[in-house]
């Protein structure tokens, strides 16, 4: 259901907003694909200033990572959020697309990112005579444990410790703001409907209730 | 640039107006209503929600994942053009001792920043126009709440407004929509104030929870307001005002015009107003038979000290070389943190409307105080949904140590799935609260006009003079005082907002970046001190009028948008009077 119609029969009443949400839900599943084919994807429809749409353009056209970079980015992503029971991983959400994109918007994040990819594979080459990808898993499991936890992290890994900081923070960003992502942490909002205040069982849960002021003086909707 | 020429529009308005946001709008409203020939003159472009709002957008349409940026500094889907700063459009800071320097948001669009605003419409009290009056400080207004209580009192009816009557003494009953019910961490705040003696009370929002006429529709609860609304759902100075007027026929609106000066005769009357066209770059003058400035108050201020004449020698209507000064913003101040009994929430959609559900507005007695004005706490907190910025620094929160997630010997920061149950955990479980206080209206802070810097128009720009006073930094420490004493009492861990101490006047937000300037062109009863007399009409150019956050002699800690609705519905009436008489 196209959503502009929808608000307007939520309005006119002549949908209940559970049917509403419903039409929402499926049109919803229709677009999941196409919404995460790629965060550069062109011509977001966004309402923009012609100011903003040329910065947009250049942020979308730019290219940052070289190929190698992307692909030590990619592997670290998916140590940060990988695949498990709940939803996919970081690449499966094109998070790594996303930070190559957001880097060109945010150009304070490309020397740390650049330089802490490579301290990270200086590291490796000389613990494994390896960069970062060519090491094995074992071996790139032993070398983000030691930078993945600032609070035991070893003196003269505060370098790496930062840039983990950094590409975890990063890819939260990106995953948690796709598709997948966000059905994996459960918002669940963004959708015409009607407040009708905390649901009885949470209420009971805290042990907290509407006053009766409140119930007399805010607006409710029957189910 | 051989041929540049002054193209000067024949037709003569029974008004020009510059700016077309709540002032602006609602003059446009008025006059427009009451068929009298208007010019609407915005220096930004065309914008209406309905077709433009970036409303039920998901992250992911949005290249930075809904990030800001220097043209929306309140997020990528943000309804409002520009902020604090502006491509090609300086302003300078006379960076003397003691100064802070003023950050100044400009909206360039129809509807001005009323597209994206937090709609938190109070009235102002009976108290708030007579501050010297029980502090000694600064000045009492030439009107007083009665005055102005028939306009708020219109536009209540007009735009609507949620809330309660409470039948508190300086935070007036109004005519209110019924409010919504608070979310789940609002209640947990409203009985933390309850055991701390902070009342919260429902919020008083400009938002439809019942529909009020055909042309708007009502709130549809997403919790987008920022966005600007595309059923009209909330009150914005475009689709309330300046749509509705166009409709009446009588309104030439001319977008992306830029107000260089307000043009005077011989005698010293405004005759109309000189402008550039964004578009073509040429420059164009419009006249009429009165000029009404509702540009923002230091863009009016910037607009009279430019407006120089032999008449005028002191900038337009500056004999009082009041012009620029008085200048202030709210104070703000912030904190927040976790609730641990909030962790692992259960689901369910909690936007509700753009904005908080509850509020609390001042409730002590300065006398008693080391600080002589008061302000209200804003609330926030729960499931948003998510953008950039997602849970940042989950290193500093997902620890045992932070006492937050109630797991022992947990390590901060890591990765994989754990983390992925992390993040789950925490989602929803946040609240922060920011205080939103009265500064001390001061003759010494002000805004004048650079000698030494043009923008790209070649308008000369406006340079800042602003510090805060002992009484602002004070009432700054009580808010932290009382944010921390509300989130222990909701058990909640705190997270940021609680370094701050003397040594950065206790978080005190720089004066501008609360987004509330006021004073800069303002009323009194002594036209050697004030430029305006109690109408908002100029003592030395009676056909010229201002008609936003200019004329405020104080500003009240209540944020101002409502009582510019009001003083400008009220102006407006009086110059349709006045040209009516034809005494203008």
């Amino acid at each position: 259901m196209d959503r502009r119609k929808s608000i307007k029969a939520l309005i006119a009443g002549t949908v209940s907003a559970g049917t509403l949400l419903e039409a929402c839900k499926l049109q919803d599943k229709k677009e999941e694909k196409k919404a995460d084919e790629g965060a550069a994807a062109p011509a977001d429809g966004i309402n923009r200033m012609k100011e903003e749409a040329a910065h947009d353009a250049s942020v979308r056209s730019a290219t940052y990572f070289t190929a190698d970079e992307m692909a030590t980015l990619r592997i670290l992503c998916d140590i940060i959020i990988p695949r498990d029971e709940v939803s996919g991983s970081a690449s499966d959400a094109k998070v790594p697309e996303f930070i190559g994109v957001i880097v060109n918007d945010m150009p304070q994040h490309q020397t740390p990112m650049r330089g802490g990819l490579r301290w990270l594979d200086m590291q490796c080459l000389t613990r494994y005579g390896k960069p970062f990808s060519g090491c094995d898993q074992r071996q790139q499991m032993e070398i983000v444990d030691e930078i993945a936890w600032p609070k035991k992290a070893k003196p003269g890994m505060e370098q790496g410790v930062a840039f983990f900081n950094l590409a975890r923070n990063l890819t939260a960003s990106g995953f948690y703001t796709s598709q997948i992502g966000m059905k994996d942490v459960g918002y669940i909002g963004n959708v015409p409907n009607q407040w009708n205040g905390v649901p009885e069982d949470v209420l009971k849960q805290y042990k907290l209730a509407y006053s009766e002021k409140e119930l007399k003086e805010c607006i409710s909707f029957s189910a | 640039m051989g041929d540049l020429q002054i193209k000067r529009q024949q037709k003569k308005y029974d008004a020009v107006i510059i700016g077309s946001g709540a002032g602006g709008g609602m003059a446009a409203y008025v006059l427009a209503h009451a068929g009298m020939k208007v010019c609407l003159v915005e220096a930004g472009p065309m914008f209406d929600p309905k077709t433009d709002s970036n409303q039920l957008r998901n992250p992911w349409e949005s290249v930075r994942r809904g990030a800001s940026t220097k043209f929306r500094p309140f997020g990528d889907f943000d309804g409002c053009y520009w902020g604090w700063r502006i491509d090609d459009e300086p302003y300078t800071q006379s960076g003397k001792p003691g100064t802070t320097a003023w950050e100044w948001w400009r909206a360039r669009m129809v509807g001005g920043r009323t597209n994206h605003w937090g709609r938190i419409s109070l009235r102002f009290g009976p108290r708030d126009f007579k501050r010297k009056s029980i502090d000694g400080l600064g000045d009492d207004w030439p009107i007083g709440y009665e005055d102005v209580k028939p306009y708020y009192d219109q536009i209540d009816r007009l735009l609507g407004v949620f809330g309660t009557n409470e039948g508190l003494e300086n935070d007036p009953d109004g005519i209110f929509l019924p409010p919504p019910k608070p979310r789940l961490h609002e209640l947990f705040i409203k009985k933390a104030g309850g055991s701390v003696g902070v009342p919260v009370i429902p919020s008083r929002l400009s938002i439809l929870t019942k529909q009020i006429n055909a042309e708007r529709g009502q709130c549809f609860y997403c919790a987008q307001c920022g966005r600007s609304c595309k059923v009209y759902g909330d009150f914005s100075a475009s689709s309330c005002l300046v749509i509705p007027a166009l409709k009446t026929g009588n309104i030439d609106l001319v977008t992306n015009a830029m107000a260089r000066e307000i043009l005077t005769d011989r005698e010293g009357l405004a005759t109309g107003v000189s402008y550039v066209s964004k578009d073509d770059m040429q420059e164009y003058q419009v006249s009429g038979r009165t000029v009404i400035l509702g540009a923002s108050a230091c863009e009016s201020a910037r607009l009279l000290l430019n407006s120089r004449s032999a008449r005028h020698p002191n900038g337009l209507a500056n004999g009082s070389d009041a012009v620029g000064r008085y200048l202030h913003d709210s104070t703000g101040a912030d904190m927040g943190g976790y609730i641990p009994e909030l962790v692992d929430r259960k689901r369910y959609n909690e936007d509700g409307v753009g904005g908080m559900h509850v509020y609390s507005p001042w409730w002590l007695d300065n006398k008693k105080l080391d600080f002589p004005r008061g302000y209200h706490i804003e609330y926030g907190g729960g499931f948003g949904m998510p953008i950039y910025g997602f849970q940042w620094g989950i290193e500093q929160l997902n620890g045992s140590d932070a006492g937050i997630l109630k797991v022992p010997g947990k390590q901060a920061g890591g990765y994989g799935a754990a983390l992925k149950k992390d993040y789950r955990s925490l989602f929803g479980a946040s609240v922060h609260m920011a205080g939103r206080g009265e500064a001390v209206a001061r003759r010494e802070n002000y805004c004048e006009i650079d000698p030494g810097v043009v923008d790209k128009y070649g308008i000369p720009v406006l340079r800042f003079n602003t510090s805060h006073s002992e009484y602002e930094i004070r009432q700054a420490k009580h808010m932290k005082e009382t944010f921390a004493e509300l989130l222990h009492a909701m058990g909640a861990v705190i997270t940021h907002g609680h370094k701050d101490d003397e040594k950065n006047n206790w978080g005190l937000h720089a004066p501008g970046e609360i987004i509330h300037e006021a004073g800069t062109v303002r009323m009194g009863n002594d036209p050697k001190a004030a430029p305006l007399n109690k109408w908002s009409q100029a003592y030395e150019c009676k056909n010229l009028f201002c008609v936003d956050g200019g004329p405020f002699v104080s500003q009240a800690d209540k944020n101002i948008t409502w009582t510019i609705l009001a003083l400008s519905m009220r102006t407006s009436e009086y110059v349709v009077d006045q040209l009516k008489k034809q005494n203008i």
